[in-house]
């Protein structure tokens, strides 16, 4: 596959002092489902802004398409749609005509046929003539959704599109990113929910204070940084975790009672620890080998880069 | 090549707007106007002799017209720029396929359309009150027109530049208002002493409520050509601060 996007040494600065991006390479693939993941504040929504236009980069090269952003911005963004973080909506304009206004801008021609569809897959059909004031937090969630998708970009960004909107809309969202991504459409998110990511991406970043740390498959990510882990019931409570588990990354749960360590399949070390706790004599009653989730690796990777 | 859509898009937008603000964007400015006509055209207007021969109900016609004209340009214009800005919705104008000059075209063409549409209804409401008639109307549309382009672009600068309410209010409200008041609207310089004649003459507003005046009824207090030459000049200004503004991305993106 052929990168769509590429950013080579990007960097960007607030008001000529905060800098939020640092040095940023990356590569987003034509076609594929790229979730961006990282704390609050970690420069998440400054990178997609970045690249759709609402801000500038201070340095480094944004190539789309194979074109310069910086000299071809306008041509980049007609391919573009974005999905903001923050619900944008102008109050008092109704569903229906927000979207056309939307379709309208990128300089498409009307067409309430493909407007009535996107609203119907979005459940919003019914809603077409409120007023945006009247949504809810989900609805008006669907609508920047809906416009964004009115002028059928062949990249969507979507910045924590689930954010605020219920487990059931959440996968039908789901089911819509898959079929845009079917249809060829380029999509990058960004997400809180680890989960999200990890059921729907094909590759994850990870960004943490203006640095991308981390670019992987998201199968590979798994598999990589160990996606196991050893979870014992313990006969007695612990008070804190035994010295001699001190190489591994272990922690204690319910109160001591029970003991989580986490695996690292390249070193195959699960029977090292087994025999460390028999010659330790830890007593337990019952162990089993669970999957870890990206949230816990992807917690572990901030901390050991931020070390 | 040009995003005509979004012009129309744009344009269209502020112009349904506006439809949902009627009363406070085309009514009650004529109802006001209205009210200059009972009180100054006809309970005080009638103990006022003529001025250049003309009463003082019609002679009022020309700064009425004027001064809602650029109030109205002003706070229409800088309302449509500042109000994406508060809302967070400048996010899709800065994100979609539209250079500057599309977006002005589409808001100031917006506001200017509002505002010829309003001095024309003030014109006919003042027929109701007034036999009006007009020596030089070409010449008084093209002085409308162009007051209302003029006008809404300065407004869609101000709404660029505040960045709270405060400031959006402020120059309308201290500056541009007072200025119409003090440029012979409502009464001809030349009823001023000598030095205040000087004063006024350094306001701009004067010469464009003279153009006005010209094209009503052939009266004036200063030449033609210096009201339409100040006229466009305040244009090429305004004009300058839009392309500086676009050039520096002020308060439009970081
Ligand atoms: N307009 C701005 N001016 C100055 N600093 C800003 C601006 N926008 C963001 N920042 C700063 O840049 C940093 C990155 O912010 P950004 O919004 O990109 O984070 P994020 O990863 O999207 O976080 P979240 O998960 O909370 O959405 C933060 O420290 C933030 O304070
Ligand atoms: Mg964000």
């Amino acid at each position: 596959m052929t990168n769509l996007i590429s950013l080579k040494k990007v960097n960007k600065f607030y008001n000529n002092s905060y800098h939020a991006l640092k040095d940023v390479n990356l590569n987003i693939k034509k076609g594929e489902i790229f979730a961006l993941l990282g704390p609050n504040g970690a420069g998440k929504s400054t990178l997609i802004n970045t690249i759709c236009g609402l801000a500038y980069h201070s340095s480094g090269l944004i190539n789309i398409a194979g074109l310069d952003l910086k000299k071809n911005r306008k041509f980049i963004k007609t391919m573009i749609g974005l999905v903001p973080q923050e619900l944008h909506l102008e109050a008092f304009d109704t569903v229906f005509s927000n979207v056309c206004y939307s379709r309208g801008l990128w300089g498409k021609k009307n067409n309430y046929e493909l407007v009535n569809n996107l609203l119907k897959k979005l459940k919003l059909f019914e809603k077409k003539d409120s007023l945006l004031i009247q949504l809810s937090g989900g609805m008006k969630r669907r609508v920047l959704i809906a416009k964004a998708l009115s002028h059928n970009p062949k990249i969507l960004f979507l910045d924590e599109p689930s954010a605020g909107v219920d487990v059931e809309l959440r996968q039908e969202m789901w089911e819509i990113i898959y079929k845009l991504k079917e249809e060829g459409v380029t999509i990058i998110l960004t997400t809180h929910y680890i989960e999200e990511a990890e059921e729907i991406a094909d590759r994850v970043g990870i960004i943490n204070e203006g640095r991308i740390i981390l670019v992987e498959e998201k199968k590979q990510l798994l598999a990589k940084l160990g996606n196991k882990k050893l979870v014992l019931k313990l006969s007695k409570k612990l008070k804190s975790l035994p010295i001699f588990l001190k190489n591994y990354s272990a922690k204690l749960n319910k109160n001591g009672k029970e003991l989580e360590i986490n695996l690292d399949k390249s070193k195959n070390d699960i029977l090292d620890i087994i025999s460390l706790i028999k010659k330790n004599k830890l007593s337990f009653l019952e162990f089993d080998i669970k999957k870890r989730s990206l949230e816990s690796i992807f917690i572990d990777f901030i901390k050991g880069n931020t070390k | 090549m040009i995003n005509f859509k979004a012009i129309l898009a744009i344009y269209f937008h502020e112009i349904e707007r506006t439809k949902r603000t009627l009363f406070q964007s085309i009514i009650s400015p004529i109802i006001s106007t209205s009210l200059y006509f009972i009180i100054f055209g006809a309970a005080i207007g009638s103990r006022i002799n003529e001025i250049d021969g003309v009463s003082y109900g019609m002679y009022i016609v020309p700064g009425l017209l004027m001064l809602n004209l650029l109030t109205q340009s002003i706070s229409n214009g800088s309302f449509s720029t500042f109000f994406p800005k508060f809302n967070g919705t400048i996010f899709e104008l800065q994100a979609a396929p539209i250079s500057g000059i599309e977006m002005i075209i589409g808001f100031v063409g917006a506001t200017a359309s509002k505002s010829i549409l309003l001095g024309t209804l003030i014109i006919i409401t003042s027929t109701f009150f007034i036999d009006l008639n007009i020596a030089h109307p070409i010449l008084m549309i093209f002085f409308l027109i162009i007051t209302s382009i003029t006008f809404s672009m300065f407004g869609f600068i101000i709404g660029l530049w505040a960045d709270n309410f405060e400031k959006l209010t402020l120059i309308p409200l201290i500056i541009v208002t007072p200025l119409v008041f003090l440029g012979g609207s409502f009464y001809s310089i030349n009823m001023l002493p000598e030095f205040w004649q000087n004063i006024s003459l350094l306001n701009p507003v004067l010469y464009l409520v003279s153009g006005f005046k010209y094209s009503f009824y052939e009266i004036s207090d200063v030449s033609i050509m210096t009201s339409i030459i100040t006229i466009l000049i305040i244009l090429l200004i305004c004009i300058l601060f839009i392309i500086i503004i676009f050039v520096k991305g002020y308060n439009l993106r970081n």
